[in-house]
């Protein structure tokens, strides 16, 4: 760049310097964690995924039961998210009064503002307890012969994780959905209603419809976010390190593991295991992150 | 005539689950209000804000130290990363072209989606490490990559708004560019930047995983940059896992306070821009 100004050119390169400083640290920071977790990938190689026994007293390490805890509790969390915060971003634009909107919406977005800690706290002491004596005999006398609803109950598990995950990630699910019905454009709105479809029909027309791969998109980003979700989750998941595919049984995820040990951890290979563990939850969370901007980036670029 | 009535139903029934599915969503935030409240609220009291904690089986103490620790804390991450994401903010916005700027937007994306505990590890790696020990400074640094970038893409995203006659009426006057930058751009702009500001602070006092091996936690009032330091968030994670029915008694009440203190300054946020808008409409 060039500049007429000398004071403007410090100013810039102060800047550029800053931009870059920020950047490099990024850098660092990833190659450090990299470095972290160099000794444990020697140690157990590929086994790390594919075992299940985590021992660090033996020093064996296999991370497949967090692997699964993380994706068991993640997608079971989009999927009792995702409807609710599809309707309710339909309920907002489309049926609530222009007065009332920016309250509704703004109490949605509180959500995301509590702590994850507080939503832990009540998860412990009112989920759990609610789970396991008011949830869990319904589920099994109603769907009990499914083998993901057997096994005994002790209200901490994968099921109370899932929800409080579901109730977490409903924000984030649901302002994005937003975004992309603010897209649909009035007059497809007014063409269905004038054609004579109901409210219902001119919803799931003129909205859901054009909108699919934006909702999509929105869905992958609360997955991101359920993946990363880390002390509401330790508090009620029970922490097993082992998979278990009863709903009703504790669990273990990524984030809760490292919560849970890394503080702990004496010997560092323990450490190098569980910086891999962060790695490995680092990379699935950009992959989902990347993907997830790159459907509503389409999404976004299709409609102009 | 029939076919009508049934998609008219359907029509309504559609509505009524909206309805319903809206008061479920916002159910379990009300709960958690009301169980705070109801929990919380009633086991405060003045010596939970002056006290530190007693041994176990006493009952009463507090947590200043963790009151304490917290903005310490906080503090020392806003210190750190509030003028540095300012400026990165500016710089995104104003010279924002080219590769620096699109390295810098593409490292704050990626650290606004970094799971929290994996920033806790980066800020282990970066400052535990070589210091050998938990810290207060490590703790303020996690934070620090919390809030660093939510400042960045806010600033930017708010000074992006500035429509281009308003820089060119700066530069018409014979101003350099730097003082355009400074004294019309950012300066007008302080109260929505600030905005932004306290939404990520808001988000970092409430964050625990960072700061679990980081700061670490202790029982005593500290104010050592490098000793390890109590906040509330991880205060209130030891006590509530804990087995003591006094101790989870104030689990609860650090959470009433916490959640003031993060709702508080969330709202105070949105206070401000409302009032902007409403200024601008008249």
């Amino acid at each position: 760049m060039k500049f007429i100004n000398k004071q403007d050119q410090i100013n810039f390169r102060l800047m550029q310097g800053l931009a870059i400083g920020v950047v490099v640290m990024m850098i660092i920071m990833i190659l450090l964690l990299v470095k972290q977790s160099l000794p444990v990938i020697e140690l157990s190689g590929l086994s790390f995924l594919t075992t299940d026994w985590w021992n660090p007293i033996e020093e064996e390490f296999g991370a497949l039961s967090f692997v699964y805890g993380t994706l068991v509790t993640s997608f079971l969390a989009l999927l009792l998210a995702s409807p609710f915060s599809i309707a309710v971003a339909v309920f907002i634009t489309e049926i609530l009064p222009d007065k009332v909107k920016p309250i509704i919406s703004m109490l949605v977005e509180m959500i995301a503002a509590v702590p994850s800690i507080v939503f832990g706290l009540w998860g412990l002491f009112f989920l759990a307890p609610f789970v396991q004596t008011t949830l869990t005999p319904f589920l099994k006398s109603t769907l009990g012969f499914l083998p993901i609803f057997q096994g005994p109950s002790f209200g901490i598990g994968i099921l109370t994780a899932s929800m409080i995950l579901a109730i977490m990630i409903i924000p984030t699910i649901t302002s994005i959905c937003r975004e992309v019905f603010k897209t649909v454009p009035n007059l497809q709105k007014e063409a269905a209603l004038g054609l004579g479809a109901t409210r219902f029909e001119m919803i799931k027309l003129a909205i859901l419809k054009p909108s699919f791969s934006g909702i999509m998109g929105a869905m992958v980003l609360g997955l991101g976010r359920a993946l990363g979700e880390t002390m509401a989750v330790a508090m009620v998941i029970g922490n097993q390190p082992s998979i278990n595919f009863s709903l009703f049984a504790p669990g273990s995820t990524m984030a809760s593991v490292i919560a849970n040990e890394y503080a702990e951890a004496d010997n560092d290979i323990h450490l190098s295991a569980l910086c891999l563990v962060g790695l490995l939850l680092f990379v699935v969370t950009l992959i989902v992150n990347v993907s997830a901007r790159t459907i509503v980036w389409r999404f976004g670029s299709n409609e102009r | 005539m029939n076919y009508y009535k049934v998609q008219k139903l359907k029509s309504h029934l559609f509505i009524a689950c909206l309805y319903c599915s809206a008061a479920f969503v916002l159910a379990p935030l009300i709960m958690v209000i009301v169980f705070l409240f109801y929990k919380g609220a009633s086991s405060l009291n003045l010596d939970f804000f002056m006290n530190l904690p007693k041994p176990v089986g006493e009952t009463g103490g507090g947590m200043k130290h963790a009151i304490i620790g917290t903005f310490y804390m906080v503090g020392l991450g806003s210190l750190i990363a509030v003028p540095l994401g300012i400026v990165c903010g500016i710089f995104l916005a104003e010279y924002g072209k080219g590769k620096i700027p699109n390295c810098l937007r593409m490292a704050s994306d990626l650290l606004t989606g970094v799971p929290s505990i994996v920033i806790g590890i980066f800020a282990y790696t970066l400052i535990v490490v070589p210091l050998k020990g938990f810290s207060a400074l490590a703790g303020g640094v996690a934070l620090s990559l919390i809030i660093l970038p939510i400042v960045i893409r806010s600033t930017e995203e708010i000074l992006k708004l500035i429509p281009g006659h308003i820089r060119e009426a700066g530069l018409a006057l014979g101003l350099p560019r730097w003082k355009v930058i400074y004294f019309i751009i950012v300066k007008g702009n302080l109260p929505n930047i600030f905005t932004g500001v306290i939404l990520a602070i808001s988000r970092a006092a409430g964050e625990t995983a960072p700061l679990l091996f980081t700061a670490f936690g202790n029982m005593y009032l500290s104010y050592s940059l490098t000793g390890p330091m109590a906040s509330l968030p991880v205060q209130i994670y030891n006590y509530a896992i804990s087995p003591f029915e006094d101790w989870q008694r104030q689990a609860w009440a650090g959470a009433f306070v916490l959640i003031i203190l993060v709702l508080g300054l969330n709202i105070v946020s949105r206070l401000i821009v409302n009032r902007k808008q409403l200024f601008n409409k008249k």
